[in-house]
Formats: C-alpha cells, structure tokens, sequence
C-alpha cells in the first residue's frame, strides 16, 4: 500500500520511468515510449492490491522474481476486443475497401496487434462472403504469446454471443453468424477453414521491425498506448511493410494526420480511419 | 490559496440537464479548462456535445489523443474510451476493461487527472445512479484538490453523489444552479490574481 504523501510528490513519476528502465534492461519488454497515465495507474493498482509499500520496492520485486514481472505484463496488457468491433469499420471495409483488395491476384493482410483473433476471424468471415478468403493469407501478430495461443484455437465462450451477433448484422453480413461456427455447451469454435487462411505469430511493434510486405494493415487500437514518437515508429513500420496503394486500417480514435508520415496517407474514409498509402516517405 | 489549473465533471444518469445547466452558465473567459465524462453508450454518436456545444459559451469538443488541454475549451470522453489525462496535459484514450460497469469510466479521468494536477484541479461529481466517481473524488482530494459534489437533494438520480459523499469528506456540496456561479468566482478571482502578477 503506498501511502499518500509519496501520492502527491513528482518521486512517482521519476520511480516510474526507473521501473520501465528496469522491465526493458531485464526482459526487452519495452514500455519506455507508451502514454504513462494509463500505466502509472495500474502500477499504482496492483500496489494497493499487494504489501509493496513503494514502487522503488516494487522494481526490486520485479528484477528478482519473473513470476512477479508476468503479473506486471498481464496488468499492462489491454485485450479488450470483440468479434466485428465497431461495426461500421467492418461495413465501410465490405463496401468501399474489399472491392479493390479483389483486383489483385492473391491478398496479403497484416493484423497487428490481433490479441485473443476475434477481428482477425470478423476479417476472415468478411472475406468468406465477398468470395475472397481463398486468394488471402492473413498474417495476424502480438507480442503476447498467451492471447496468441487463445487466437490460434478459434474457440470463444458465447457470453458476449449476442452482441458478437448483432455486430455482424450492422456490419452487413450476408448471413448468420452461426453460419461460420460449431457450437458445444458453451463454446463456439470457427470453421477450421478459416484458421487455414490465417498465420499466427509473434511480433513485437516496440521492437522488431518490418513483417513482410502486404496488401492491407489492420491495426486497431494499438497505437493510442503508444507515445508520439513510438507511433512516429509504428506508422512508419507500416508504411514500409505497405505495397504502393495498400490499405492502412486504425482504430476510430486513432489518426496518422499528426504523425511525421501523415503525408504519405491519404483518407479513403475519414470517419472509419481507412486510409491508403500514397507515396515513399522521403527519408 | 491555489491556483487551479483544472476543472473535471463527471455525470450518469440525468447528467445531460446538469451539465447543460453548468455549461451555459459559465462565463465566455472561464479560466480553467474542462473535462468531462459523462456515461453513455458505446455506439453513440456523442449528439450530446454537439448539443452542449451550442449552449456554451466555452467550445465543447470530443477529447482526441494526445490533444493538449486549453483553457475555454470542454473535452468530452469519446463513447466506449477511457479518457486519461497526462502529466504534460495532453489526453491519452484507452479501450481497457470497464471500470464500474463504464467505459468511459469516471474514476478513469479523475484519478489520472488528480495524479497530474495535484492539487490545482477541480472535481465535480453529479447527478447518477452508478458508483462510479467516488474513488476519484477520494484521488483528488488525497492529493489536496478541490471537490465539489451536487447536493444529491437537486440531483435527478443522487446515487452517485451520495456514494462520494460516503467515501470521503468533500469540500463542497452544492445545489445544482449554485455550482457554474461558484466556478466562475474562483475564475474571476484567478484572472484578477494574473492581472496582478502580470
């Protein structure tokens, strides 16, 4: 429990940025460039949940037993997502994005930050029904191997069902949802047809570099964890990792508009955060 | 005496009215910058700032990441976001679990708010049937901010300022049509303390 005089010093802050320092110099896990306030809150957190009385205490912790450095990651981690999140993305991807994806001869998609793959098979069905699937490959990636292995099962509880339903619905799908799974008590596993089309791994947005180079980039609330001069790094990763022409996909309340590459984007659809890529980026 | 630097309101059910009613009363050069959440759904188009846009004398906006946080402006939470404020007074969004049933949650934006600010922040907690907001009241007034809730007596829904009152011993507890004049006396004061300085 921290006590509350320690609350209202700057001492926090300067204990903060050791801590990170410390996770990157032990682990490689990275979280010196992402937005503080959201990690300074759940550092703060699992302080009052535990006997740490300081997080100068919690950094020695953390560099002495990994089992306490998992519990941090899982705190910092945020994979909250869902199947055909933000409906209208997937709608405005259906009408307006698909349909220049099917010129080309075969189609590689890049989902980064793909977490537990719910998205990943939103995509995979949408592709389905516009008769798109078999010509895609669909690389989807996290630097967290435990939502990775939830990913590459293909299998959901069916609490968040009927929501998952109706979002499917408001993104135009041409069925059911019912239609893609098999359900047994109270799971739901997708078709093994579109688990074919998807290739799960590792990888790093902090850290590691271009993945390959693709048609189109989903990569949906990622970027607003990161501070400017990592999404300066991601955004160009992207770029780079693009065809000419390729799609850039990002969360609603995400933008590339300040970015030092915001240039080389351009909207196709301003209010879903569509966009695609115009030209090299002049180094 | 302190000079505040922030202003946050949180409001649930009945807050429309509320805040229409704090909003279009405060003065054209209120000094201190806002921010707000106010629960809604996570697929609304937020009509509501666009709405309170119109009866402010202040610019009633969305908050976007890492948009810097000026006077005369009033930053709403996007629907479905938790709205993070920063210690160099830029915002930050998150999608992270709902806190309270909410997201964008209450507690959210005055814990890091307060965490930032210190004690040169205002918080003020209306009308709702939700607890959410009492452990940020509690935040701010730990690091010595001001806290102000509506008298649940002038709330359409009292829970949530009740459930702050229960927590901790805030600073004001005021009728509804008493908390924008109140506001814009610490305002007034404050523009008259820089003209001073200045």
């Amino acid at each position: 429990m921290i006590n509350n005089q320690d609350l209202a010093q700057e001492n926090i802050s300067i204990e903060i940025k050791l801590l990170l320092e410390a996770i990157y110099l032990k682990y490689g896990h990275d979280f010196r460039n992402y937005s503080q306030a959201h990690l300074k809150r759940r550092i703060l957190h699992r302080l009052m949940l535990s006997n740490i009385n300081s997080i100068s205490e919690m950094q020695y912790k953390v560099l002495h037993e990994p089992e306490f450095m998992q519990e941090i990651l899982t705190d910092f981690s945020i994979n909250v997502t869902e199947m055909f999140r933000d409906p209208a993305f997937y709608l405005t991807m259906r009408k307006d994005v698909l349909p220049v994806l099917q010129t080309y001869p075969y189609i590689k998609i890049w989902h980064a930050g793909c977490s537990t793959g719910e998205e990943v098979y939103s995509m995979a069905i949408l592709l389905e029904e516009e008769g798109l699937l078999d010509k895609t490959l669909i690389y989807a990636t996290d630097n967290n191997e435990t939502v990775l292995k939830v990913a590459k099962k293909a299998e959901y509880t069916t609490d968040n069902l009927k929501n998952y339903q109706k979002n499917y619905e408001k993104s135009g799908g041409k069925g059911k949802l019912s239609d893609y799974y098999e359900e047994k008590g109270s799971i739901i596993k997708f078709d093994p047809r579109f688990r074919k089309r998807i290739v799960f791994s590792e990888h790093n947005l902090v850290t590691d570099n271009v993945f390959t180079e693709v048609h189109m980039i989903i990569c949906r609330n990622v970027l607003i964890y990161f501070n400017r001069r990592l999404q300066n790094r991601v955004i160009k990763l992207f770029h780079d990792s693009l065809m000419e022409e390729g799609i850039l996909g990002i969360g609603s309340k995400e933008s590339v508009d300040y970015s030092r590459f915001g240039d080389a984007f351009e909207h196709i659809n301003k209010n879903r955060k569509i966009y695609i890529k115009k030209s090299s980026i002049d180094e | 005496m302190t000079n505040y630097e922030l202003v946050v309101i949180g409001a649930s059910a009945g807050g429309m009215n509320a805040l229409k009613e704090i909003l279009s009363n405060l003065d054209r050069d209120f000094a201190y910058p806002i921010v707000a959440v106010q629960h809604v759904a996570p697929d609304s188009e937020n009509y509501l700032v666009e709405y309170l846009d119109e009866y402010s004398n202040l610019n009633v906006r969305e908050a976007s990441e890492k948009q810097r946080i000026l006077p005369y402006h009033v930053y709403f939470a996007p629907p479905n976001y938790h709205l993070l404020v920063e210690e160099d007074k830029t915002f930050s969004l998150t999608v992270s679990e709902k806190v309270n049933y909410s997201r964008p949650s209450i507690d959210v934006s005055f814990e890091t708010a307060a965490l930032a600010y210190k004690e040169r922040i205002i918080g003020i907690l209306l009308t709702g049937a939700s607890q959410d907001g009492a452990k940020g009241m509690q935040m701010l007034h730990t690091l010595k901010g001001m806290t102000i809730v509506q008298d649940p007596r002038t709330a359409s829904v009292p829970v949530m300022p009740q459930a702050a009152i229960n927590l901790v011993s805030v600073d004001y507890k005021l009728p509804l049509e008493e908390i924008a004049p109140f506001l814009n006396t610490l305002s007034r004061t404050h523009a008259g303390r820089k003209e001073q300085e200045g």
